[in-house]
């Protein structure tokens, strides 16, 4: 606890020397993060496969590839963000000037997740940097070898006066937490994330909470030649993001009564072919994180009725932690499958009468981080979009949407509040503070006690921005009340 | 016959008990209708989600209507609000219409006037990465949201929010501060006549009330306050994952340099501090940071204006707000008569515990660890802190939790560009006070203990809506390079898609090295 206070005061330290508000300090920390990744792109590759069995594209489709881009990004377009905004004031004031200046709130705690161990720990990261503010960051100890490897190696590369890495589990979470920050952004899951709010709630720290939920995939009618690639798509959405473990993996689809055996056949081709024929043979796909998640995972088709509408899968390989891409056919929508985030390889298919009533379907659960519509029919992507919340949509396609700089990535009510990617970390990690300028000419009497009609109407007119009314008032042409 | 007159006496006395029982019976009957319990809110927020959930909130008419409609008890009830604000806290009419009334209308007609671009989907850029794609923001209300106002400006920190949250589209529950019973009351009753009470309810009352009203699951809460209840509130939030808006308040410190014209510094020190409710606002000038030299000439130019602006006797003006209550007035006067600033008031203080009025107080040379420097002051008492030298300012206050508002007096650039880099504050006024607060475009709101999230003009239907991602992707031109199974060719078509290289995507296609 000690050691974390000094580091916290360190921290503190260093902020307020100011070194961290100069643009090329920032520059350098996001020049340094691209240098780690370029040097160890090996050592990164192999601390996923031990931790997660990621495969080295995968890795850097969803990892390295994506820091990269988003501090390049960044990079190049800080010089724009860190400039104050012009603002326009009302003429009423002139002469005055208006701008709102970006600046860092100061000490920021980082908590990052196991699944996409470097994303979900550097490209938070790069927001708080970039924004100016020294940065505790805590990376999953469920990934070890990655926690490990962002702990030794951070500090060879970023001021580590001013970034610190703070590994451990719960018992090291909870002690953070005690501390007073400026900002917590957390990426995890809900029941945590009430814990962290709740903490900062003590001392007024605003949180972000990226979290997650049962992300649906509505899936209509299509061309055959759309289907196929739908069904790649939907394949390579849901299981080649580790394994389904992604808080916008897809994690479950509603198609109609009378698609879904076509959608299980293509599904069923597309799996072999992009994992593996049979349990023996699987490949391209993570493993299962710990020993905990697979018996979660495994608890859930326990349930008979679940287990009764397994229709491709459903082996487990308990000493490699693998669980074979497993498709159910209509489970209980009360099971404990269709209850709580899967997070995990398997996917229950619902069908449905009418592709409209997934509406319903989704509404009547919490707010997910993401849905997916496979459609182009225009009216129901309108309806999709007006009736149903979550954190974004995507239409005909998975995935792809976290890749866009200039989307806000962030959730609603049960999946989180807050965003970042692109300009939005800065964002976030930001305060935004509104600056008026005023100088001493063109005083306006009419402002000060003591009080009189004269001074009421010429209130009355200024706040209506009335200026030629004004100026009769002021001639004395303008007499009665409006 | 004795023990009949006694009898007699007797019944009297039963019958006097048995009315006595009736009337407490009707009371607590009474009290069990108007009590807003756990039941009545359960109640009510299902009547708030089915309302939501038919929709009719997002439409554009509905939100027009009501924000006219809202426009209207503004418009068509000025003199109610301005007895209501008076029977409040005394405030003279002037600052009723300026900072009450005209602001909400201003507020309201701004809201009206670009409602249809603000609902308008922002489309935003995509790249290479995502090729072919199209993208947008889509604005939209997040459900149900609660609203807790102040007592100081009862009429305008309880209808802003309002009309940010309606222009989103939302569904509302507004509670009035009962500290400010007049204008809650009058709330109640015009929001209830005028608006679409399905969608649009005020709930009165105290603690109690508040309490449960903070059990329910909120889809966003706006508080304005102070930073002790804001901690409640926040924590109350996180049962839920409640997003929330915090404005709070702070000590807000003026620096006043020497090369200023000091008539008109004055005048707007003034203005900002006694002239918004006596000294009873968030953003209120707490206290003065100026050199031992020039201190003497502040003081007296403070005096001066203050004669003109109040008269020989404040306690008679009109144009003073009084005290809101009894318990402000005595943690007032506490800090006027703390020990160690015996000796330090130069100007003004004296009460009038009747009418619960303070004249404006101005203290000179205040110690850093006296009462009245370690907490927001919410009065008309203005503290005056001296230093060498003007610079030492940033540190006094940069050892202090931020503000809601920072205020400078200056000719001197150099000194304007430390304070903007330097001073973190939710906002900053550089030669005025408090007028920061009427610039739609500029974002309202604190950071750190003075609050979270910010609002005003479109940053209110910014901060009521959330902003969803939504991507469009076609089916054409799907590379077969980002599904499995995965080669070596794939990483780095991969990589130089990821890079923007359309040299090394092309070299990757074709298998170059």
């Amino acid at each position: 606890m000690e050691e974390l206070s000094r580091s916290v005061s360190e921290l503190k330290q260093t902020f307020n020397t100011g070194r961290t508000r100069d643009v090329e300090w920032r520059k350098a920390q996001l020049k340094g993060i691209i240098k780690l990744l370029d040097e160890n792109e090996l050592q990164i590759f192999q601390a996923l496969e031990r931790d997660l069995g990621k495969h080295p594209v995968e890795a850097y489709r969803d990892e390295i590839g994506v820091i990269k881009k988003s501090a390049r990004f960044t990079l190049s377009s800080i010089d724009k963000w860190v400039a104050p905004t012009k603002k326009q004031v009302p003429l009423l004031f002139y002469p005055s000037k208006g701008v709102v200046m970006p600046e860092p709130l100061g000490i920021v705690l980082i908590f990052s997740s196991w699944n996409f161990p470097f994303t979900l720990s550097l490209d938070p990261l790069i927001g708080a940097v970039s924004a100016g503010n020294t940065v505790v960051l805590k990376p999953s100890e469920l990934a070890a070898e990655c926690s490990a490897f962002l702990s030794k190696t951070i500090p060879l590369y970023l001021d580590c006066k001013a970034i610190k890495i703070i590994e451990g589990g719960v018992e090291v979470a909870e002690k953070l937490l005690q501390q007073k920050w400026d900002k917590i952004f957390y990426t995890g899951n809900a029941r945590v994330a009430r814990i962290v709010m709740s903490a900062a709630s003590k001392h007024l720290t605003p949180v972000t909470l990226e979290l997650g939920g049962k992300c649906p995939a509505i899936f209509g009618s299509l061309s055959d030649g759309d289907m196929k690639v739908a069904i790649k798509r939907i394949a390579s959405g849901k299981w080649g993001p580790c394994s389904g473990q992604a808080c916008v993996g897809i994690d479950y689809i509603l198609v109609e009564h009378q698609h879904a055996s076509k959608l299980i056949d293509l599904l069923k081709k597309t799996i072999k072919k992009f994992y593996g024929e049979n349990m023996g043979s699987l490949k391209n796909l993570c493993k299962i994180v710990n020993k905990h998640h697979f018996n979660r995972l495994h608890n859930l088709l326990e349930d008979p009725a679940v287990a009764a509408s397994i229709v491709y899968g459903g082996s487990l390989d308990e000493q490699n932690l693998f669980i074979e891409p497993t498709i159910l056919l209509d489970p209980p929508v009360d099971a404990v499958i269709m209850v709580e985030e899967i997070f995990g390889p398997f996917l229950p298919i619902i069908t449905l009468d009418d592709i409209h009533e997934s509406i319903e379907f989704i509404n009547s659960r919490e707010k997910p981080l993401t849905i997916y519509a496979f459609t182009k029919d225009e009216s129901f992507k309108k309806q999709i979009l007006a009736e149903t919340s979550s954190g974004s949509v995507t239409f005909n396609d998975t995935f792809v949407l976290n890749a866009c700089d200039n989307l806000p990535f962030g959730g609603v009510g049960e999946s989180g509040f807050g965003r970042y990617h692109g300009k939005y970390s800065f964002d976030t990690f930001s305060h935004e503070k509104a600056v008026l300028e005023r100088t001493f000419y063109f005083e306006l009497e009419g402002r000060h006690p003591p009080w009189n009609d004269f001074k009421l109407q010429f209130i009355r007119l200024a706040y209506n921005y009335d200026y030629f009314g004004l100026v009769l008032l002021l001639l004395g042409l303008k007499r009665k009340f409006t | 016959m004795r023990s009949a007159y006694i009898n007699k006496e007797r019944e009297i006395e039963i019958e006097k008990e048995i009315e006595r029982e009736k009337e407490k019976e009707t009371e607590r009957e009474m009290d069990n209708d108007s009590k807003f319990d756990g039941e009545s809110a359960r109640v009510m927020m299902k009547e708030l989600r089915e309302t939501y959930s038919t929709g009719k909130t997002k439409s554009y008419e509905w939100r027009i209507c009501q924000l006219n409609n809202l426009l209207k008890i503004a418009e068509f009830h000025e003199p109610e609000i301005l007895q209501a604000l008076h029977s409040d806290i005394s405030k003279p009419e002037f600052e009723s219409f300026v900072h009450e009334i005209w602001l909400i209308k201003t507020s309201c007609k701004l809201a009206i006037k670009e409602l249809k671009r603000w609902m308008k989907p922002e489309k935003v850029g995509t790249t290479l990465v995502t090729f072919p794609s199209s993208a947008e923001i889509v604005a939209e209300p997040f459900g149900v949201v609660l609203i807790i106002s102040a007592w100081n400006y009862p009429f305008l920190l309880s209808l802003d929010p309002v009309i940010g949250a309606i222009a989103a589209g939302n569904t509302v529950v507004l509670k009035p501060s009962e500290v400010s019973p007049a204008t809650s009351s009058l709330l109640a009753k015009y929001i209830g006549e005028y608006m679409d009470s399905s969608a649009v309810k005020v709930v009165e009352g105290a603690i109690p009330e508040t309490s449960v009203l903070l059990e329910q699951k909120w889809d966003k809460i706006l508080y304005t306050g102070n930073s002790k209840v804001g901690r409640i509130v926040l924590a109350a939030a996180a049962k839920h994952l409640t997003p929330v808006v915090l404005e709070l308040g702070g000590k807000s410190p003026i620096i006043v340099d020497s090369d200023i014209d000091l008539k008109i510094a004055a005048r707007r020190i003034i203005s900002g501090k006694w002239g918004c409710n006596n000294g009873q606002a968030c953003i209120s000038p707490d206290y003065i940071i100026t050199t031992k030299d020039f201190a003497p000439k502040l003081v007296d130019s403070l005096k001066l204006q203050l004669l003109k602006f109040y008269g020989e006797e404040p306690l008679k003006s009109d144009d003073l707000s009084r005290v809101v209550n009894s318990n402000h007035f005595n943690r007032l006067i506490k800090l006027l008569d703390d020990d160690k600033v015996s000796g330090k008031i130069v100007h003004g203080g004296q009460r009038d515990i009747v009418n619960l009025k303070i004249a404006p107080a101005i203290l000179l040379d205040v110690p850093e660890d006296s009462l009245i420097m370690n907490e927001e002051i919410f009065g008309p008492l203005l503290a005056i802190v001296t230093v060498d030298r003007l610079e030492e300012s940033f540190n006094i206050i940069n050892s202090r939790p931020k503000p809601l508002a920072a205020y400078l007096f200056t000719n001197n650039k150099k000194l304007k560009e430390k304070f903007v880099g330097d001073v973190s504050a939710g906002g900053l006024l550089i030669n005025d006070t408090t007028l920061h607060l009427t610039v739609p475009t500029l974002p309202f709101g604190g950071v750190g203990e003075s609050g979270m999230g910010g609002y005003h003009g479109k940053f209110s239907f910014d901060t009521f809506s959330h902003k969803k991602a939504v991507m469009y992707r076609s089916y054409l031109g799907d590379a077969s390079e980002r599904y499995p199974p995965y080669t070596t060719r794939k990483l780095r078509f991969l990589k130089a898609v990821m890079n923007g290289s359309f040299l090394d995507i092309f070299r990757a296609i074709l298998g170059w090295p």
